[in-house]
C-alpha cells in the first residue's frame, strides 16, 4: 500500500514538472523559444541549418515527434509547405493543427516583404504571403516573441510570471543587441550586393545592402550556366564586393561568380548552427555581420 | 506607388520652383523661405508621410532595375504598413485545393504487352502502351471540410475518354491520441509504395511484384484506421476493412467485408543525414468465381483455356525504405534504397475449361492451392540538384501449385522459370513541379520472350502542390 502511495506521488510529481513539449521547425525558432521558455519547455527542432528548409522530407521522425507535441512553433508564409502539411495529418494531434493554440506562425506577426501582386508558377517558387525568410531580420524577432510568449502562457498558464520575466529580458538585451548591430553593420549601408537565392530582403531592408542581382534565374530553380553568365553583366554598373548565400545552399554558383568576377563569395548562417559560430541567436546575428565586414573589404 | 512618388515629386518641384524664380531678392527669399515653414509646419505630417513614401519607392525603384515585380510587391508592402498581420496560411487558402497532373509517356517495346509473366496468368497483368500515348490525367481536389474533417478526392481523367475516381475519401483530423480515421475510397496503407499516387512513382512503371499482385495499387472502398504510438521512433499500426474492389479482390453485392488489411510501420532517422522506415503487412480477400483467360495448360490448347477460381487469398509483405543525405539536404544529393517483398498463398478450387463441349475436356472443378511472392529492390540517387538516376531489379516466383486430381493432369503446376527484370532510369526536373524521364528495361518476366523496353515520360503538376509523403 505504502509502496502504490509513493508511486503514485512520484507519477503525480512527475507530471506536475511535466515541460511543454515543443516542435520547432526551423532551428530559430527552436532558440528563441529556449530564450522565452527556458526549461519549462523540452524542444524539438524539425529541420537543421544546413538543410534547405523548403525541401524537407516528411520523415517518420517528424511525425512521431508532432504526435506529442503542445506546440508547433514555425514561419509559417507556406515556408513549409511541402513537408508539414503531412506531419499535422499523420500526427494525429489534434492540438497542433492549423488554427489551433498549439500551432504557431511567426510569419503571421511581421510585415511581410515582397508579397506577389499576381501568382504564377512561371515566377518559379513564389510564396502567395510573401517572402518567407523572415528571420534574417533581427527586428522581426521582437514582435515574435511577443506573441510567442502569449502563446505560452495561453497554454500554460501556470507559468505566466515565468514567461513575463523572460520576454521582459530578452526584450531588454534583444534591442540592446540590435542598437550594437546596426551600429557595427552602418558601413554596409548601400553597399551593392549579389544574392544567390532570393533569401535575404528582410536583412537588406535593416541593414541598407542593395541586392542588385540574383543568382537563380528565379526563385527555387538552379542556377544555369547562361544565367550566370547574365548576372556578370547585369551587376557591371554596380562596384560589388560580394555573393551571398545561406549555409545550407550548394556553393559553385557563388563561388563560380566570385572566381570571375573577383568577389568575396560569403556564406551566412542563415539561422542557429548555420556556422559553427553561430550558436543561439545573438551569436547569429553577431556573426552575420561579421562575415557581411568581413566580405565588403 | 507610381501616382504617390508624382504627387510628392509635385510637390517638391513646387516648393523649388519659386525659390529659383526669385533668387534675385534677399527679402523675397526670406518671406519665401516663411512661407514654405508655414507650409511645412502645416503640412508636416502629410510630408513626412510623403518623404516616408517617397523613400521607399526610390529604394524599390532602384531595385526594379534588376527585378521590376519587386516594385509592385513593395508596393502593395507600403499600402498595406498599417496592418502588420497577414490571413492564416493553410492548404484551404485555395479553397479547395485544385491540382491537374499531366503525364504522357512513349513507350517502344519488342515483344506484346499484354503477355502475362510466365506463371501468372490468373494474376493482374496491367501491361504497358506501346507509341506515343496520354498517360492519366489526374485531376485532384482537397480540402478541410470542417475542424473535424479533411476531404480528398483524386479523380483519374482516361485518355479514351471516361473519368475514374481513384480516391475519394474523408479523413478525421481532429479525434487526437494518435488516431486517424479515414473512410470512402482510398489506396491501402499496405507496403510502401502502395499509398503513392503514380506521379509520384521513381519509374515509369510499378515493380513487376506490384504489377502481378496488386495490379499496379490496390484501392480499396472501405474504413482506414491508424493509430500512432506516442513515442519518440514512429510507430504506426493500422488496419482496413473494405469491400475487396481492388485485385485480387472481386467486387461482389453482398454485407458485410470483402478484404481486411493489417499493417505495422517502424521508422527513426540515424543522425541528421539518414532516415529509415520499415513495415510488415498483411492482406486477406476470398475470391469469387474469379474468371482468367487464356491460361497456358498442360495439353497445349491453342490461345489457352479460361479458368475461373473461388478461394481465399492471403498475402504477407515485407517493407524498407532509407534515405541518406549529405547534412540532411535532400535539395542537392541524397540517395534512397528500398525493397518489398509479397507473399500470396491462395487455396479454394479452381474450374478448368478449354471451351470444348465434350465430357472428358468439358469444366472440370477440383480443389487448387499455390504460392506466388515476389520481391524488387532499387535505389534512386540525386547525383546533383534536378537530376536523379535509378536501378531497380525485380523477381517473381509463380510457385508449385497443389492440384486436386481431377485438374491434375490440366494445370500447369510448375513453370520451371523465374520472372525478372532490370530497369535503368534518368530523369530531370527543371522545377518542383515538372519532371522529364528516360526509362531503359530488360524484361525477362516472361519465358522464351526477352524484351528490351524504353521508355520516354513527363510529368507536370499544376494548380496545388500538395506536400509528398515519406
Amino acid at each position: 500500500m505504502n509502496k502504490f502511495i509513493i508511486l503514485a506521488l512520484l507519477f503525480a510529481s512527475g507530471t506536475a514538472h511535466a515541460a511543454l513539449s515543443v516542435f520547432a521547425c526551423e532551428p530559430e525558432w527552436a532558440s528563441l523559444t529556449q530564450l522565452l521558455a527556458g526549461d519549462k519547455v523540452s524542444l524539438y527542432t524539425a529541420t537543421g541549418a544546413l538543410q534547405d528548409p523548403h525541401r524537407v522530407e516528411a520523415r517518420p521522425s517528424l511525425i512521431a515527434k508532432a504526435r506529442r507535441a503542445n506546440l508547433l512553433v514555425c514561419t509559417g508564409a507556406e515556408l513549409e509547405t511541402g513537408w508539414l502539411p503531412v506531419i499535422l495529418r499523420e500526427s494525429a494531434n489534434a492540438a497542433i493543427q492549423p488554427g489551433g493554440t498549439g500551432n504557431f506562425e511567426a510569419a503571421k506577426y511581421v510585415q511581410m516583404l515582397e508579397v506577389p501582386t499576381h501568382l504564377d508558377r512561371g515566377d518559379g517558387d513564389v510564396h502567395a504571403m510573401g517572402n518567407p525568410h523572415i528571420q534574417t531580420d533581427a527586428r522581426n524577432f521582437i514582435p515574435v516573441a511577443d506573441a510567442l510568449s502569449k502563446r505560452l502562457i495561453q497554454i500554460d498558464p501556470a507559468n505566466t510570471l515565468y514567461y513575463q520575466q523572460r520576454l521582459t529580458s530578452f526584450n531588454l538585451l534583444w534591442r540592446t543587441a540590435i542598437n550594437r548591430w546596426e551600429k557595427q553593420a552602418a558601413p554596409l549601408k548601400g553597399m551593392p550586393v549579389v544574392v544567390q537565392h532570393r533569401g535575404f530582403p528582410y536583412m537588406n531592408n535593416w541593414l541598407g545592402l542593395k541586392q542588385v542581382a540574383e543568382l537563380e534565374p528565379k526563385p527555387g530553380m538552379e542556377p544555369s550556366a547562361a544565367h550566370l553568365g547574365q548576372v556578370l553583366t547585369e551587376m557591371q554598373p554596380y562596384p560589388v564586393k560580394m555573393v551571398l548565400r545561406a549555409a545550407y545552399q550548394d556553393g559553385r554558383p557563388s563561388e563560380w561568380i566570385a572566381q570571375r568576377a573577383h568577389l568575396n563569395a560569403v556564406a551566412l548562417p542563415y539561422t542557429v548552427g548555420g556556422t559553427s559560430q553561430a550558436v543561439d541567436l545573438f551569436t547569429l546575428f553577431d556573426d552575420t555581420i561579421a562575415k557581411l565586414l568581413a566580405g565588403s573589404k | 506607388m507610381f501616382k504617390k512618388s508624382c504627387l510628392s515629386a509635385g510637390i517638391a518641384a513646387l516648393c523649388i520652383y519659386p525659390l529659383a524664380a526669385n533668387a534675385a531678392s534677399d527679402a523675397d527669399l526670406q518671406s519665401i523661405r516663411e512661407q514654405i515653414n508655414q507650409l511645412k509646419q502645416s503640412y508636416e505630417q502629410r510630408i513626412s508621410q510623403l518623404e516616408q513614401r517617397l523613400q521607399q519607392a526610390e529604394a524599390t525603384s532602384k531595385q526594379a532595375e534588376s527585378v521590376a515585380t519587386q516594385v509592385q510587391a513593395t508596393a502593395q508592402q507600403a499600402n498595406t504598413q498599417q496592418t502588420p498581420t497577414s490571413p492564416p496560411t493553410s492548404e484551404g487558402a485555395f479553397n479547395p485545393a485544385m491540382s491537374l497532373i499531366l503525364t504522357g509517356t512513349y513507350g517502344g517495346l519488342q515483344r506484346a504487352p499484354t503477355l502475362p509473366a510466365t506463371g501468372f496468368a490468373m494474376s493482374a497483368n496491367p501491361g504497358h502502351s506501346q507509341g506515343f500515348n496520354l498517360g492519366e490525367s489526374e485531376l485532384g481536389i482537397a480540402a478541410t471540410i470542417d475542424p473535424d474533417y479533411r476531404g480528398v478526392a483524386t479523380l483519374s481523367l482516361a485518355p479514351a475518354g471516361g473519368v475514374t475516381v481513384e480516391n475519394a475519401f474523408v479523413q478525421t483530423s481532429s479525434l487526437g491520441n494518435g488516431v486517424n480515421l479515414k473512410f470512402g475510397r482510398y489506396f491501402s496503407g499496405l507496403g510502401y509504395l502502395n499509398e503513392q499516387h503514380a506521379h509520384a512513382w521513381d519509374f515509369v512503371d510499378q515493380p513487376l511484384v506490384y504489377a502481378t499482385l496488386w495490379n499496379n495499387q490496390l484501392g480499396e472502398d472501405g474504413v482506414q484506421l491508424k493509430w500512432l504510438a506516442p513515442t519518440d521512433t514512429f510507430i504506426e499500426l493500422g488496419g482496413e476493412l473494405g469491400r475487396g474492389r481492388g485485385f485480387p479482390g472481386s467486387d461482389r453485392t453482398k454485407n458485410g467485408a470483402g478484404s481486411g488489411v493489417l499493417f505495422a510501420h517502424i521508422g527513426d532517422d540515424i543522425g541528421i543525414e539518414h532516415s529509415w522506415r520499415a513495415g510488415a503487412s498483411l492482406h486477406q480477400t476470398r475470391r469469387v468465381n474469379v474468371i482468367s483467360t487464356a491460361v497456358p495448360d498442360v495439353l497445349g490448347t491453342v490461345g489457352g483455356v479460361t479458368n475461373s477460381f473461388s478461394g481465399d487469398s492471403r498475402t504477407a509483405g515485407l517493407d524498407f525504405v532509407w534515405k541518406y543525405s549529405p547534412n540532411g539536404n535532400t535539395a542537392n544529393r541524397y540517395l534512397k534504397v528500398q525493397g518489398e517483398y509479397f507473399q500470396r498463398k491462395e487455396s479454394g478450387m479452381l474450374t478448368y475449361d478449354a471451351g470444348i463441349p465434350a465430357a472428358a475436356l468439358g469444366p472440370i472443378t477440383d480443389t487448387y492451392a499455390n504460392t506466388q511472392s515476389g520481391w524488387y529492390l532499387q535505389s534512386v540517387y540525386q547525383f546533383m540538384p534536378n537530376w536523379r538516376t535509378g536501378i531497380r531489379y525485380d523477381q517473381l516466383d509463380p510457385g508449385t501449385a497443389s492440384l486436386g486430381a481431377g485438374i491434375a493432369t490440366k494445370i500447369v503446376s510448375n513453370y520451371g522459370f523465374t520472372p525478372s527484370r532490370a530497369t535503368w532510369m534518368l530523369d530531370y526536373s527543371p522545377s518542383e513541379f515538372s519532371r522529364l524521364r528516360l526509362q531503359l528495361a530488360r524484361d525477362n518476366s516472361r519465358l522464351g520472350l526477352p524484351d528490351n523496353q524504353l521508355f520516354l515520360q513527363y510529368i507536370m503538376s499544376l494548380g496545388a502542390h500538395g506536400a509528398h509523403q515519406y
